[in-house]
């Protein structure tokens, strides 16, 4: 009995140590790789047939899929695209973050930027940047928006606008101008208003996603920012969304809402399905993607997004993308960056989707002469804004942010605890 | 491994056959140590799965610990205060206890009552047995993204009549709360009908002869003879339950998302929302998993308590 026991703890300590032999055999491999860092990158980077990571999030899979498939079939290097959805996305890059198991690339949506940027997550690229000669011509609200005391970390992944779409097959029925489009508020709601008029089964004037912070960010702040008035102070850290104009902007939306003009489902949506019911012919009007352009099947017209008083402005969203802190193939993924921004990636693959091109001087291509609504997307682009603050995710993203209280108190509510409301928001962006 | 067992199985026998002592204790020892290499992998595994993530969790909740971060460092009271701060702490604390309630009551309610059809019932047995078991089979994400899909608005099977009634499921609080309630009963009732059904079984006939005997009615029989001879699988069901409502979080996190305007957070929503949903903090969500584990192991120990002191009655 004694010889069988010794023999089992033998046993088990030769399994222990084989155990541990494996993993340090697996250590060994993953740190034998030879690295490469940014400063060895030059303005076009490594293409040598290495293997990148690159993650982004659900809503921008389409470009993301056209980008990468154009890059893999042009270079040497290989990228692997991962699509996290919408949701998860934070939580599974911070996971990563903490055990320094970051891509090689990751996109972040624009707004998280400056947070993520602060906290260390991208690698700087100024010098890298700075190599470009087209570099005075990138967008931007995304280059400041990922700068950090003068250093750039986060360059333009997808550009995503929202301008005021219409169906102008509902328009022309309902007698409006379809071509002109509404010059200012109080039009966009006449035009909801005469739409749903037009009582014709499952169609509405209007949609939005009165339970989706991103969404009423998205297509909401816009319409301050036409009429001149800023939402945010310039540190990002004192809301400014109970101004004249934006109780203008919640008021117009609570008249079309008490109307019926809004979409039913609109009041409960939080997000997923909120471009669905345009996209299949059943509103009329809406404050919309630009990036859904491309897969809109009916006739659209397109305009920037209008203040009570008229003008023009869009939300300049979408992703930024950067090289992680924890990749260990930095020129080679600086050399996807670099290829992204040229004119091969720009115009022949982003352009020719009907999407939005991140640098100015390629605004006017092949492509967007043919259709005078991508002009008009990108000469708004110009007047857009990307707002920054370190806290906008919990302030304005999150489930249970107080902006979104505030909007429901103020469209589906009595509208009385607007600037109680707005207190809540300036109290979680300055913490 | 095998050929210790029978070894080690036939040593009391021998000892009570008085063997000198050395070679007794020795004989002890090693039993001891056979002992201890059987449990060794469950040891192994609960300090691997259990008490290494439970270290963890109490370290965090005593750091400032951004998510995007990493440990920042020591920054104890802090962290607690934060978490009992938050605007939403009391209203998802009295949540959650509501929809444990609600949700242990009518789950054990019908459960039982569908039990005792089952039991009762000759010819249909299996047909009712699995039908009410089917559900258990899908995993909860699956059943709430099914009924999701459901009380979809616009994509369910109930659209035209939503549209016609102008209601919704999901569309006020409590429609909401019962919506959620509606479906765990849905998922969960089969599971607990089981187990309501190994306890009815264990209850021997005779016990009913005699109360048949005695001239008592069926609902004499009910309340002097099963419910107190059903008190283990009682007590085991509601243990159960309460422990599993008072964690709930996938039925909210797909169906509601905490809303409509935050009526449905749970403490676990919360936590989840404190970590990844705007806030990051994993510090403040550690410190209030711990608040939750101290507040699950008060709850489990009191009703433990009750339902054995009832026992001894």
């Amino acid at each position: 009995m004694t010889s069988r026991n010794r023999r089992m703890t033998r046993a088990a300590a030769l399994l222990a140590a084989g155990a541990l032999t494996i993993g340090l055999a697996a250590c060994s491999t993953g740190s034998s790789d030879p690295e490469s860092s940014l400063a060895d990158a030059g303005v076009e980077g490594v293409d040598d047939g290495t293997t990148l990571t690159l993650w982004t999030r659900a809503p921008l899979e389409k470009q993301a899929n056209l980008l990468v498939d154009a890059y893999n079939e042009s270079h040497e290097n290989q990228v692997e695209l991962t699509v996290v959805p919408n949701d998860d996305y934070v939580a599974k890059v911070g996971a990563a973050a903490g055990s320094n198991g970051l891509p090689d690339l990751f996109a972040a949506d624009i707004v998280y930027v400056p947070n993520w940027v602060k906290q260390g997550l991208f690698q700087d690229i100024t010098a890298n940047i700075d190599g470009f000669d087209f570099k005075d011509d990138i967008n931007k609200g995304h280059l400041s928006a990922g700068t950090l005391d003068d250093k750039e970390y986060v360059l333009p992944f997808v550009l995503d606008l929202s301008m005021l779409f219409w169906n102008k097959d509902l328009a022309t029925e309902a007698g409006l101008d379809a071509e002109a489009g509404p010059a200012n508020l109080e039009e966009f709601a006449e035009w909801a208003k005469a739409i749903q008029g037009l009582n014709k089964p499952d169609t509405y004037g209007t949609a939005t996603g009165l339970n989706c912070g991103g969404c009423l960010v998205f297509t909401w702040f816009p319409s301050s920012w036409a009429d001149g008035q800023e939402v945010l102070s310039d540190d990002g850290t004192e809301s400014l969304l109970a101004s004249d104009t934006s109780k203008e902007i919640y008021s117009t939306w609570k008249d079309l809402w008490d109307s019926g003009a809004v979409l039913p489902s609109s009041k409960d949506e939080a997000g997923p399905t909120w471009t669905a019911a345009f996209t299949e012919g059943k509103v009329g009007i809406m404050p919309y993607p630009a990036t859904l352009l491309s897969s809109t099947p009916f006739d659209v017209g397109v305009s920037g997004l209008v203040g009570p008083e008229g003008g023009a402005s869009t939300f300049v969203g979408g992703d930024g993308i950067g090289v992680s802190k924890d990749s260990k193939k930095a020129a080679q993924a600086w050399n996807f960056l670099s290829w992204m921004m040229s004119e091969d990636a720009q115009v022949g693959v982003l352009a020719k989707d009907n999407d939005v091109v991140s640098r100015s001087d390629l605004a006017d291509n092949e492509y967007s002469q043919k259709d005078p609504r991508l002009i008009t997307i990108n000469e708004v682009a110009g007047q857009g804004d990307t707002p920054v603050a370190i806290n906008f995710q919990q302030a304005f993203n999150a489930p249970n942010s107080p902006w979104l209280t505030m909007v429901r108190n103020a469209v589906l509510g009595d509208a009385d605890s607007i600037d109680a409301d707005n207190d809540e928001i300036t109290a979680v962006l300055s913490q | 491994m095998t050929a210790t067992l029978p070894a080690a199985a036939s040593a009391p026998q021998r000892s009570g056959s008085r063997p000198s002592r050395p070679a007794r204790t020795r004989r002890g020892r090693r039993n001891a140590l056979t002992g201890w290499l059987f449990a060794l992998p469950t040891a192994l595994f609960v300090l691997l799965l259990f008490g290494l993530p439970l270290a963890l969790v109490l370290q965090m909740s005593a750091s400032d610990w951004p998510l995007l971060g990493g440990n920042q460092g020591f920054n104890l009271p802090q962290n607690y205060v934060d978490a009992i701060d938050n605007r939403f702490f009391l209203d998802s604390v009295w949540f959650t206890l509501k929809y444990t309630v609600l949700t242990t009551v009518i789950l054990l309610a019908l459960s039982l009552g569908l039990a005792m059809l089952v039991q009762e019932s000759t010819r249909w047995k299996g047909l009712l047995r699995t039908s009410f078991l089917v559900p258990s089979a899908l995993g909860l994400a699956s059943a709430s993204l099914l009924f999701y899909v459901i009380y979809s608005p616009i994509a369910g099977p109930f659209a035209g009549l939503m549209k016609a009634w102008g209601f919704t499921f999901l569309g006020t609080p409590d429609g909401a709360l019962w919506s959620t309630i509606f479906l765990i009963v849905w998922r969960y009732a089969g599971f607990y009908m089981l187990l309501m059904l190994v306890g009815l079984q264990g209850i021997p006939d005779d016990v009913y002869e005699a109360a048949r005997i005695d001239g008592a009615s069926r609902w004499q029989t009910f309340r002097s003879v099963t419910i107190p001879l059903l008190r283990p699988t009682l007590a085991l069901t509601t243990v159960l339950c309460v422990t599993g409502s008072l964690l709930a979080f996938e039925q909210f996190y797909i169906l509601t998302k905490g809303g409509p305007d935050n009526s449905t957070i749970t403490v676990v929503q919360l936590i989840y929302g404190i970590a990844f949903q705007g806030q990051n903090d994993l510090g403040v969500a550690g410190a209030l998993s711990v608040i939750v584990l101290l507040a699950l192991v008060v709850i489990n120990i009191a009703q433990i308590r009750a339902f054995g002191k009832k026992a001894e009655d």
